[in-house]
């Protein structure tokens, strides 16, 4: 099983996706930016990170970089694709996904422990989990609070859409405490929240976060 | 730069060699530029003729005391009595380079630095602090390193005055801002409030770079031929005169900041996203092996490059200037040299590998342009636009300016100072003034929570994070399959160094290697950042140099050497100068990082136990700041021996205690309510057998080389063990339960009581 993990000017993350790959039992391949090239993966990880600085708006230079003509047409041919963070900013930048991601409500970056509660375990990335299981992962960024116009937010509730929301404190003011959500389809799945950084004990609060890499690993062996 | 011309004279716009010989005696700004009468005599002196404007440029800020250290070198060149070896053998690089470089093991080598981004940092918090971030990374990666963590040492005015809301949001929005955009986990560091910083906030800057062996990079340019190439950003008009007219001097109007806005130009503007991609661009350069000697640009900008890579090589070098790329094309050639511009990096470049070298560059969208060559001459020629316009000996730029024998003398005040102990001072008796005064002080600005700044740092990114704050250290993992790792700590009680900053330096140096050995890792070196007032001021000067022989005496005894630093003077508002503040990083190795003790008791039912002597050691302590605003007597005694043993026992017994936790600012007090916090399991201790069974003494001393651990009941006989075989006093305190901190026979106090008090202070203050 074959895992790319695209690279932008300014991805960060992007190691820490290859690693939770690898621990999960696939190959990582990493994939360039400037590439027109998926280089035959069977899936693929947009990682977190600061995309061409974050100018303009987070996601919006990335969107229009070469790997994101071939990831929007594999991901509407139904390929699972997990944007984290900055990644999750890309995929609504590309409209893979609805809402959009924009400062936190606090003004300030924020790095902590975060646990949520997984809403739609029948994703490609969230098999592993049972629906209403906590997990905790890591929340790190400065513009993640998910927005959407309240027709958006129903409709993606009433689809079960939903993917991971916050458990607590609402971190960062995102609507509905909404961590994540998933296309139509549910092969795309978006992510404030870093899987990557919980999948060592010795790194990271636990290993709450590898399952959803395993469950794209079993969606692509059962497939 | 600009004159006047008339219809018959010469275009003296520009200032050449050649006008420098047909009007040798016009009327230069030396003293603008920050340069004394005699240090212009003296240019004049090596030069033989008036410098030109451009050279005058390149002296005045090279000459500095940033950059030149004339006040401080003749005091910091006792270091170079510390043997240059740790415990794996002679140190790769040394003081002098960009940054030391020290062997690991299994073909790893370390480069570690800390750095003061000071005066900045008050003119233009937010820039001030991100872009001395970035000149340390860029330090750390011109000696061919992969930069791994950074660490961010802050020092404050109290958390209470109006400036403190300004300039705190700013750094620490600024130090986040520009690391985590880089993708670098902030794994430590240590946040001080105190009067005296008030108008002189201190932002250190530390990183580690991780690299094998064969992959050191020197900056030197030698090979005749071999091209010069500058690349990354633009070079625009910030940071004009950083180190010269901002970095060395004390603001004198700025007790109301009025000096602030005036010199804001003199502040760099950062763009980490360029960073980033210099990082990864000069990682595959070096990859590529088409590096024959790099430098980065920082203070002093061309300046500085130009001037170091030449006389660190054969000596020749020559440059075209206006192929510098600029971000404003109406800079001069003198505002080109003093630029401090960020994210530019300079590399010398054999000529068959320069097609190589730009096509990576291509590769990452960095701006990359060959701007000269190195020569066979010994003079450093520049030319703008085929007009030469400085042409110097390379080496009186970048090492012979000038020294200073600064007198130096023991302040009057001190023996009175050192008179007036905290014994006098009144303490608490009862257990519920016990009580009280735990809750007054673990809420205090420099006992309290630090998440309010901490979390505003990513310390996750890169995945090998295994300590870090608010743990004794922060640790990451160099490799994934044998999990060799390292461990830093950066440290330092100015209030101990005021009192006696022989052995405040030392004790700084104590309790930053104690924090290392706590991890479990075994300390291999220091690099420091010596913050201090204004070197014109005696009082001054002899806090520093008693600074720097304490620290000197404290490596030859630990067997540690000093891998660099730096040094930060005029930390001064009028007559009013900092507490003396030499800040001391240890960086220590540790074989298997999943062998790493973690700070906090974990669990229930686990035995609790004082390594180490508790004495009656109040004087400069929290307590008396706290209570008292006291600051008189003696600091705590240094015993390295004591430091020594107690280190060696942390690192043997990994794997037998379940944790450790330094005892320092706020005493044992303070040790356990962190250890009981950080994972919310309680304690019961009895402190009968701690100081003679004097409670406040046991609670509240700050005695140094102790730390409190916890162990399992069936690992305490092995503990005891370890304890006699390296001669460690250790004494019961007791054991782990239930969700309060108790003192048998005094006072209990909930942990929810106690976690609130710890941890509104911050964000009630910032809010």
């Amino acid at each position: 099983m074959r895992v790319g993990v695209v690279t932008f000017p300014g991805s960060l993350d992007d190691v820490d996706a290859q690693r939770a790959v690898r621990l999960a039992g696939a190959d990582a391949v990493p994939l360039w930016h400037g590439d027109h090239d998926l280089k035959g993966v069977d899936a693929v990880v947009l990682p977190g990170g600061f995309s061409y600085g974050d100018y303009l708006r987070c996601g919006a230079i990335a969107r229009f970089a070469p790997v994101m003509t071939e990831v929007v047409a594999a991901a509407r041919g139904g390929m699972p694709v997990l944007g984290i963070c900055n990644g999750f900013q890309i995929l609504c930048e590309s409209h893979l996904l609805p809402g959009a991601l924009i400062r936190n409500d606090h003004r300030k970056f924020g790095c902590l422990d975060q646990t949520v509660r997984i809403e739609n375990n029948s994703t490609a990335w969230t098999t592993a989990y049972a629906a209403g299981q906590e997990v905790t992962i890591v929340l790190k960024n400065g513009e993640g609070s998910f927005v959407a116009d309240q027709h958006t937010l129903d409709l993606l509730e009433g689809e079960g859409r939903v993917v991971a929301r916050y458990v607590g404190a609402n971190p960062n003011g995102s609507q509905r405490a909404i961590a994540g959500v998933t296309n139509e389809a549910g092969n795309v799945v978006g992510l404030m929240p870093h899987p990557e950084h919980a999948v060592e004990d010795l790194c990271g609060p636990g290993t709450d976060g590898l399952g959803f890499f395993t469950s794209a690993i079993v969606a692509l062996q059962n497939a | 730069m600009v004159s006047s011309s008339t219809d018959t004279a010469p275009d003296v716009r520009l200032d050449t060699v050649a006008v420098a010989g047909t009007d040798p005696e016009r009327d230069q700004p030396w003293a603008a530029l920050g340069l004394k009468a005699d240090e212009y005599a003296r240019i004049r002196e090596i030069l033989g003729r008036r410098p030109t404007s451009s050279e005058l440029a390149m002296y005045s800020v090279m000459w500095s005391e940033h950059c030149s250290y004339k006040s401080s070198k003749v005091h910091l060149a006792q270091f170079s009595e510390i043997p240059q070896v740790t415990r794996a053998g002679k140190m790769l690089a040394g003081i002098g380079e960009n940054a030391g470089v020290i062997d690991i093991g299994q073909g790893y080598a370390v480069t570690f630095k800390v750095e003061s981004h000071n005066h900045p940092s008050y003119v233009e918090p937010y820039q001030g602090a991100a872009t001395g971030v970035g000149g340390i990374v860029r330090d750390i990666l011109a000696m061919g390193a992969r930069p791994v963590a950074v660490m961010d040492p802050l020092r404050f005015g109290p958390l209470d005055a109006p400036d403190t809301h300004r300039v705190m949001p700013g750094i620490v929005a600024g130090v986040g801002g520009y690391g985590n955009c880089l993708g670098l986990p902030n794994i430590g560091g240590e946040v001080v409030f105190d009067a005296t910083y008030a108008g002189n906030p201190l932002v250190n800057a530390l990183c580690v770079g991780v690299l094998r062996h064969e992959d050191l990079h020197l900056a030197k340019a030698s090979g005749v031929g071999n091209q010069v190439i500058l690349y990354g950003a633009r070079t625009g008009g910030d940071g004009i005169g950083g180190v010269s007219v901002l970095a060395s001097e004390t603001f004198d109007q700025s007790a109301d900041g009025s000096s602030g806005p005036a010199k804001r130009p003199s502040v760099q503007v950062g763009d980490p996203f360029m960073e980033k991609l210099l990082i990864e661009c000069t990682l595959e350069l070096f990859a590529a092996g088409i590096v024959a000697g790099i430098q980065d640009l920082g203070g002093a900008g061309l300046s500085c490059a130009t001037s170091e890579l030449a006389s660190a090589g054969d000596g020749g070098m020559h440059v075209e200037l206006d192929r510098v790329p600029l971000r404003d094309s109406t800079l001069a050639p003198e505002e080109i040299l003093m630029s401090e511009s960020q994210e530019r990096m300079m590399a010398v470049v054999e000529p068959a590998d320069v097609a190589a070298f730009l096509a990576i560059c291509e590769k990452w969208e960095v701006d990359a342009t060959v701007i000269g060559e190195v020569t066979d001459g010994d003079h450093l020629q520049i030319d703008w636009h085929g007009e030469r316009v400085v042409d110097v000996p390379p080496r009186s730029v970048a090492h012979d300016g000038p020294t200073y024998h600064r007198p130096f003398a023991r302040p009057a005040d001190q023996d009175d100072l050192q008179a007036d102990g905290a014994e006098r001072l009144a303490r608490p008796a009862t257990g519920d003034e016990l009580r009280e005064t735990l809750l007054r002080l673990v809420a205090s600005p420099n006992l309290c929570d630090k998440s309010w700044v901490t979390d505003q740092y990513d310390r996750y990114v890169q995945g090998n994070t295994v300590l870090a704050q608010p743990s004794d250290s922060g640790m990451v993992r160099v490799d994934t399959d044998t999990n060799l790792g390292v461990a830093v700590s950066t440290d330092c009680n100015g209030r101990f160094a005021r009192l006696d900053p022989y052995a405040g330096a030392q004790l700084a140096l104590a309790e930053s290697y104690r924090n290392v050995s706590t991890g479990g890792a075994t300390p291999m070196a220091i690099s420091d950042c010596l913050n201090f007032g204004s070197p014109e001021d005696p009082a001054v000067m002899w806090q520093f140099a008693e600074a720097c022989r304490g620290l000197k005496d404290a490596c030859i005894e630990l067997g540690i050497p000093v891998t660099g630093g730096n040094v930060s003077l005029y930390n001064q508002t009028g007559e009013t100068a900092i507490l003396p503040t030499p800040v001391v990083a240890v960086l220590g190795v540790i074989e298997d990082v999943t062998r790493r003790t973690p700070t906090g008791f974990a669990a229930t039912g686990d035995r609790v136990l004082l390594l180490g002597e508790t004495r009656e050691e109040l004087s400069g302590s929290e307590w008396a700041h706290v209570v008292h605003d006291h600051l008189g007597g003696l600091p705590p005694q240094v015993d390295l021996a004591a430091e020594r043993a107690l280190s060696e026992l942390l690192v043997a017994a990994t794997g037998v205690v379940s944790s450790a936790h330094d005892v320092s600012d706020g005493g044992l007090a303070q040790t356990l309510a962190e250890s009981c916090l950080r994972h919310g399991v309680g304690v019961r201790v009895d402190l009968s057998e701690v100081a003679g069974g004097d409670e406040f003494v046991a609670l509240f001393s700050e005695s140094a080389a102790r730390v409190v651990v916890s162990v399992s009941p069936e690992d305490e006989e092995r503990l005891f063990e370890l304890a006699a075989e390296h001669g460690v006093p250790i004494t019961s305190l007791g054991e782990t339960r239930g969700d309060a901190l108790e003192v048998t026979g005094a006072f209990g106090v909930p942990l929810e009581e106690l976690r609130t008090a710890w941890t509104l202070t911050l964000p009630a203050a910032m809010a």
